[in-house]
């Protein structure tokens, strides 16, 4: 039971990735879903419309990679709330309230409480200072070359592992939900998310996450209602059927084996918190806004959604331990509290077939289907930047390249990581790919994360200290996690793991920063001095927005 | 230019207004969070039998889930309070600020 929960809980560690769903669930290839497939068509042929409209309004480099700064604050918080709430928030968080109970609570306070702080300490100046990238922001007043390669570099670890990490639980989820073969399953999200990208740039993507975020919101919200409605919308009565019939009885809704250790617990707390505020396709929705006022409206809108869809999807799996748990059609060989068809994250699924028929379920299944394709869609749209704005238009051409020149090597970066993507999907298809999500949000808190905060933050922070901070994160946590159990052990088969935790973020954090402090503080050359001089300026426009790229629309 | 624009605003005291209040406003919301945050945490991790309690007897509202309920509320509003208070008094002041800064290059 505790290694079972511990995989959930490693799983789901994102929220926002889908990390292996099938690996329970013995890879059963179900039976093809039409009502599914007809509403994903649907939904395919509308924002291929949006994808042709955007096509047309994307000219500029500032159209290609944030939309041209036109987003409103509104559309920006749906859009951000697509992004966070992906197919695993959906499936695995209602599966783990359905096996676990309490436990699936906090993890989602986890996941909300790094909203808040966003807010507080960094949209605003995120705004004011980004354009593109989160690099544009690290290396504002540093060495351009060598710091935006170090971003680029940890910015293409967390997007590459987290696309791994996507398309493998696509293709497994998409061979449960609609019948259809995993490699087919692998080439349909990598081909869409190319189509999007490439024609339509941030507009596309952004109006795919927003109407799939709607689509969520409501789907999730209606299976609640209607199963809800079943106890008369009275969490007592919910809560005591669901302790009555539930193994774990009235421990249900106690904490339980998931966060019993201390350090594992405030060490995925930071991860979570922090993770979330160094992920470089949820910094890039920062500069989609027009001003740091409609930034900090996204972030308002966007943990407004966050959080009330948490606490719908909790109630979800709550009502499905009584709902799903006692009904036989669910379980292989309608053996009530055997295996569940489909395994565990199928859990979602049967409480909508199980309140709303075949209709609620296609719907959901599509919706879950659309999910990730919006997701890699995001992260795709991340690393391109990353490699044509950072690397090529910065560091290789040193701000030389045309518009033209960079919105092409931006579309080719796209079609490279989408091809990448389909390959590494298809490779990765048979491996326990858990860890991949726990690295790319290590490599965010401990390398994103911390640079970036300092260099808004701290004047003292120099050329030598970000490098010495952000390359120390990057690899301080990818050794971590490498070292940690659910590789040393469970990918490479070693007998005890060098690294006792699973999550690197309480140990990778601080390497960062304390590197970062060090080498900045003993860095007494020319060029330091100007740095940090240069910060007084950048002071004054994050704090203003004086100077600030503004909307071109 | 911009370079002078910047230096004019760093001198207005105005900036220095700004600065402190909003960075004390936006400090103090934080630490509100972090603690709650991770104080939540450490119950979790050091008294989990508390949580699992019910708020009162007869009740079957266990303190954990009510706590946490009330702190995605309240989290939730302490965004909207700063929203309202930066895009509002703050961005009149940064707005009054930028005003200044290019009146004076006439």
């Amino acid at each position: 039971m505790h290694r079972l929960t511990s995989a959930i809980a490693l799983l789901f560690l994102s929220g926002l990735a889908f990390a292996g769903p099938a690996m329970d669930a013995g890879g059963a290839k179900q039976a093809t879903n039409w009502h599914a497939i007809i509403m994903f068509l649907i939904f395919v042929a509308m924002t291929m419309g949006i994808t042709y409209w955007a096509a047309g309004r994307t000219k500029s480099t500032a159209d290609f990679y944030t939309a041209g700064g036109g987003i409103t604050g509104f559309q920006n918080g749906l859009a951000i709330a697509g992004d966070y709430m992906s197919a695993a928030t959906l499936l695995g968080l209602t599966a783990m309230a359905y096996t676990a109970g309490y436990d699936a609570y906090i993890y989602m306070l986890a996941f909300f409480a790094g909203w808040p702080i966003i807010l507080f300490l960094m949209a605003e100046r995120l705004r004011n200072l980004g354009r593109f990238t989160f690099a544009d922001i690290t290396s504002y007043r540093l060495d351009q070359g060598k710091v935006r390669t170090m971003a680029a570099i940890s910015s293409l670890v967390v997007v590459v592992f987290y696309l791994i990490a996507q398309m493998v639980g696509a293709g497994q989820l998409i061979k449960l939900l609609f019948g259809l073969d995993y490699n087919i399953a692998i080439f349909v999200v990598g081909i869409l998310m190319m189509v999007y990208v490439t024609l339509g740039g941030m507009v596309a993507t952004t109006w795919v996450q927003i109407i799939k975020a709607c689509m969520l919101l409501f789907g999730g919200t209606l299976t609640l209602l209607l199963a809800y409605v079943q106890f008369g919308f009275s969490l007592t009565e919910l809560l005591t059927q669901a302790e009555a019939l539930h193994k774990l009885g009235p421990k249900l809704m106690a904490p339980g084996s998931l966060l019993a250790d201390p350090i594992t617990a405030i060490s995925l707390g930071l991860g979570l918190m922090f993770g979330t505020a160094g992920l470089p396709h949820i910094l890039m929705r920062f500069f989609t806004v027009g001003n740091a006022k409609e930034a900090r409206k996204s972030v308002l809108y966007a943990s407004g959604f966050v959080g009330f869809f948490f606490n719908v999807i909790f109630l979800m799996g709550l009502c499905a331990i009584i709902i799903v748990g006692q009904n036989p059609e669910f379980f292989e060989g309608g053996v009530v509290g055997g295996k569940i068809i489909g395994g565990g994250n199928m859990v979602a699924m049967h409480l909508a077939k199980a309140v709303g028929g075949n209709m609620l379920l296609g719907f959901l299944a599509a919706v879950a289907f659309a999910t990730i394709l919006a997701v890699v869609s995001g992260l795709a749209l991340a690393g391109a930047s990353a490699i044509s704005h950072d690397i090529y238009a910065r560091v290789i051409r040193k701000g030389q390249a045309t518009e033209k020149e960079e919105i092409r090597v931006s579309r080719f970066a796209t079609i490279g990581l989408g091809m990448l993507a389909i390959v590494l999907g298809i490779l990765f298809e048979k491996m326990n790919i858990a860890f991949m999500v726990g690295l790319a949000f290590g490599v965010a808190a401990a390398a994103n994360f911390p640079v970036l905060i300092l260099s808004m933050y701290w004047k003292g922070l120099t050329t030598r200290g970000a490098l010495w901070g952000g390359y120390g994160g990057v690899i301080s946590a990818v050794l971590f996690v490498l070292f940690s159990k659910s590789v040393w052990v469970d990918v490479l088969g070693n007998k005890a793991a060098l690294f006792p935790y699973t999550q690197p973020a309480l140990f990778a954090m601080p390497i960062a920063f304390i590197f970062a402090y060090i080498f900045s503080k003993s860095d007494t050359g020319p060029r330091s001095k100007l740095e940090k001089e240069a910060f007084e300026d950048q002071y004054v426009r994050a704090q203003t927005g004086f100077g600030a790229s503004g909307a071109s629309h | 230019m911009s370079s002078v624009m910047y230096e004019r605003m760093r001198v207005n005291p105005k900036f220095q207004k700004l600065v402190q209040e909003r960075g004390r406003f936006a400090w103090t919301l934080s630490a509100i969070v972090l603690i709650l945050f991770y104080g939540f945490f450490m119950l979790v991790a050091f008294n989990p039998g508390l949580l699992a309690q019910k708020i009162s007897e007869g009740s079957m509202w266990p303190i954990g889930y009510t706590i946490e309920l009330c702190l995605f509320v309240f989290f939730w509003l302490l965004t909207v309070v700063y929203v309202r208070k930066a895009n509002g008094e703050f961005d009149d002041l940064t707005a009054d600020l930028i005003k200044d800064a290019q009146k004076e290059k006439l």
